[in-house]
């Protein structure tokens, strides 16, 4: 009989050793503060997330779902939420909409910020405390991205975060949150290091401690990983995945991402920048407006190839604004088939036969080889006619260049959580009053979309507003209002005996790694 | 002395008003942050909104005398990114950079001399010459490369040595160092070796190159004709005499290493203030350039003077300027 005892005694020991567990991963981007409401960038967002829950939350998909709030909307104007009961914060309070309340408007109250989050939460015109577990939120008009927006503003506790500054929430005072990690400790620029959140409403998690690591260099975060230093990394490098994908002693894991690459064409003025005849004369119109040299110009791109060359697959052909998982992305249409001859034939339609000559502009270090893809287009397009050039600038120069509409054709990548979000910024008509169109360097116009984003934006049904959306996104690719190229596709690589989810918003939560069961 | 210090003084605020007019300008011909920093769901107005918030749609004279005024105030300005002073952002990861940059000096000094003064007292042997040709290879090979290479033998491979990050600290007059721990070693080794490596091979040239043109002198000839030992000619007469190239360019060395041990700090995630300096103009986050670059002057400033007085200490014929002759 002894010995089931001790087998007994051994697997208890497995289970605790095996809960007792540390969790390492490998961030590709510094982290610049632990206030979540200072500037909107994804890697901050990534860190807080392990300290903050938002009111809603989002699953792989980018989808929204309840976590530590459900909702319902009694009329088109109010959205009521309900806490869930008994979600304890770290410090052992229990979380109330006072919380809730404090935090949609702290936003509001930050001083300094280049980047804040007021944009999230500018909709809501009022907040009516019902009782400590349920608020409503009213808006101005009926506003059906309010789900979306509130995913990314997290929920600080109103007692700790009163009066803070951002030191305070770097030193972690002011760190309170109700997610499953207590902020232990905030090195900037090298790790991040959390203990268990014990009372987490989502159950109790196998990592009791979880660090994270800054390691923004390429090669280095791989290596890391080979040499054990680290359990998982995120965005994992092109040039090493074959590499781990051979290895018995990894895993990797792959979505595609929210992130579609696409190319702004200056549809908006007489003379774009950079557009010249064969000859370099300017053009007596800008062809761009011509949607027939629009979609010549996407029948020449080989989609195919760039994915699967210049990405070393990595990457989707896109036809929609934004990827397959994401609200409002319509599955009926299809990316442009690669059609030089067509594209030849449509050009000569428009009455250009022998082509003219463009400058594509493109960041050189922000998107997946963004230089490369850039230069692919531009053979492309000159193989129909249309000589093309590539001027290639960091992030730093370009973002300012372009914002000063420097260029006639220009490479840029979009996140979002919802297509009727991402085609308000990118392919509305701008108007600076009603907030539409802040990044539509194309200078595209169509009331028709405009309305069709209006009208999905306004919509509070969720399957109501995606078919909206869906049709705004199909118009968008029917008027080619730009030209889409590609999904990327996101990587995570990790120790065989553990597995991650891998989601399209490209965020990287230690709280979805699990030890393997076997 | 006083005259010559002040002097230095006078020099260095010069220095430091050029600079900052300097780095002024050219991040704000680059680009506005707000364009980089900007919430990309934010619209038109909540863009102008932060662009005035920072003070970004000022003229650039106006921007600029703002912060001169917060400067003689003693307030180099909040950092854009980080939301926390600029100076202290910098001061945050300077003890890393520091470490690693005495750390790498260290290695190079006391490797670097007696190697060098090895192969200069015996240039035909067989090695004097693999020290000669290994200072070649260690001026040549790309510090990027060399870098990755030792990650990839001692951490992947050897699995000896953690292959990134700073280990663990224990605080000293306030100060967080990694060098008295086990853990804090074995993660400055590789970093320190790697930002060594360019300062070692030249200090071994030059040691050489010194040695080799002592030993050829008159006075060294007259000592070993009036029958010194070798071992007293070389740590009195060679050595002393060798001492005041190598204590200038290892001076001017360490400034550069603590200001460009960037790349080594890229490589092995190394929580320094260059890589804080290139995550700051990647996001053109203004306060932390102009702050980090004048915090580098200063520290230029302060080896120099330090170098100058090492002179006098080591040669009595040199007198600091600004005494009568």
């Amino acid at each position: 009989m002894g010995w089931e005892w001790l087998l007994e005694l051994a697997l208890l020991f497995f289970a605790v050793s095996a809960h007792s567990a540390e969790l390492r991963i490998g961030l590709s981007a510094d982290v610049t503060t632990m206030d979540p409401h200072f500037v909107a960038a994804q890697p901050n967002l990534t860190a807080q997330q392990h300290v903050f829950d938002a009111l809603v939350q989002t699953d792989a998909q980018s989808r929204p779902v309840p976590g530590i709030a459900t909702w319902r909307t009694p009329d088109p104007l109010t959205w009521e939420f309900t806490l869930k009961k008994g979600v304890r914060f770290h410090d052992g309070s229990e979380l109330t909409t006072e919380d809730v309340v404090f935090s949609l408007e702290r936003p509001f109250s930050i001083t300094g910020s280049p980047g804040g989050f007021q944009t999230y939460v500018r909709s809501i015109v009022a907040k009516e405390i019902v009782d400590r577990y349920t608020v409503r939120l009213k808006t101005a008009a009926p506003y059906g991205a309010l789900l979306q927006d509130l995913a990314e503003v997290l929920i600080v506790s109103k007692r700790a975060a009163a009066r803070a500054t951002g030191d305070d929430f770097d030193r972690g005072g002011a760190a309170i949150g109700t997610g499953p990690f207590k902020l232990a400790r905030f090195a900037r620029g090298d790790r991040i290091e959390f203990t268990r959140h014990d009372d987490y409403w989502g159950g109790r998690l196998p990592w009791e401690k979880l660090t994270l690591l800054i390691l923004p260099s390429d090669p280095v975060r791989t290596a890391a990983l080979l040499a054990g230093q680290v359990d998982a990394i995120e965005h994992v490098p092109t040039a090493d995945i074959a590499r781990l994908r051979k290895s018995p002693a990894f895993r990797l894991e792959q979505a595609v991402s929210w992130r579609t690459i696409f190319l702004h064409v200056d549809q908006g003025r007489d003379r774009p920048p950079g557009v010249l005849s064969k000859a370099g004369k300017p053009l007596e119109k800008n062809p761009f407006r011509d949607l027939r040299v629009r979609r010549a110009m996407s029948k020449a791109i080989n989609r195919q190839a760039i994915a699967e060359r210049v990405m070393e697959g990595l990457a989707v052909p896109a036809a929609n604004v934004l990827s397959p998982s994401v609200i409002g992305h319509d599955p009926a249409v299809k990316p442009e088939p690669y059609d030089p001859e067509g594209a030849r034939k449509l050009l000569a339609e428009a009455g250009y036969p022998d082509g003219f000559t463009l400058t594509i502009a493109t960041p050189n270090n922000r998107y997946i080889n963004d230089e490369q893809i850039a230069q692919t287009v531009a053979q492309m397009l000159a193989r129909v006619g249309i000589a093309s050039r590539v001027e290639a600038m960091p992030l730093s120069v370009y973002f300012g260049k372009a914002r000063n509409r420097e260029f006639g054709v220009a490479l840029l990548g979009w996140g979002s959580r919802a297509a009727d979000l991402a085609l308000r910024s990118l392919a509305a008509t701008a108007n600076p009053d009603k907030g539409y169109g802040a990044w539509n360097w194309g200078g595209y116009s169509n009331p028709k979309l405009d309305q069709l984003i209006a009208q999905s934006l306004g919509t509070v049904d969720p399957a109501r507003r995606e078919a909206l959306a869906r049709e705004a996104s199909a118009l968008a690719a029917r008027e080619v209002a730009f030209i889409p190229l590609h999904y990327q596709v996101v990587t995570w690589a990790m120790k065989r005996n553990i597995t991650y989810t891998a989601r399209t918003d490209e965020f990287t939560f230690a709280h979805q790694f699990r030890p393997e069961t076997k | 002395m006083l005259v010559f210090a002040f002097k230095r003084l006078a020099q260095s605020i010069a220095v430091l008003f050029v600079m900052s007019a300097l780095v002024f300008v050219g991040v704000y011909a680059i680009g506005n942050p707000v364009d980089i920093l900007i919430n990309p769901q934010a619209d038109q107005a909540e863009i102008a909104a932060a662009t005035r918030a920072l003070g970004l749609d000022q003229p650039l004279w106006n921007q600029y005398w703002t912060f001169v005024s917060g400067a003689l105030a003693g307030d180099l300005g909040k950092s854009f990114a980080a939301n926390i002073p600029a100076v202290r952002l910098i001061l945050e990861r300077m003890p890393a950079t520091l470490e690693l940059a005495l750390a790498a000096m260290v290695i190079a000094v006391v490797l670097g001399i007696p190697l060098g003064l090895w192969a200069g007292l015996k240039p035909d042997s067989v090695s004097g010459r693999v020290i000669m040709a290994g200072s070649i290879l260690g001026f040549s090979l790309p510090t990027f490369w060399v870098g990755l290479l030792l990650i990839m033998v001692f951490s992947v491979w050897l699995g000896w040595l953690p292959p990134t990050g700073r280990g663990e600290t224990v605080t000293v007059l306030g100060v967080p160092v990694s060098f008295l721990t086990w853990d804090g070693l074995k993660h400055l080794f590789m970093p320190a070796m790697n930002l060594a490596l360019f300062k070692l091979s030249l200090l071994i040239r030059l040691t050489r190159a010194g040695t080799r043109e002592a030993l050829a002198q008159d006075y060294v000839r007259f000592a070993r004709a009036k029958g010194l030992s070798m071992e007293r000619v070389v740590r009195v007469h060679v050595l002393k005499n060798i001492m005041i190239p190598i204590v200038t360019v290892t001076g001017l060395e360490f400034g550069s290493v603590i200001a460009f041990a960037i790349v080594t700090e890229t490589i092995f995630a190394w929580p320094g203030m260059g890589k804080l300096l290139i995550d700051s103009i990647n996001v053109l986050d203004r306060p932390v350039i102009v702050a980090y670059l004048l915090i580098i002057v200063l520290i230029f400033v302060l080896i120099n003077l330090i170098v100058d007085l090492a002179y006098t200490a080591l040669d009595p014929r040199v007198r600091l300027a600004g005494r009568s002759a």
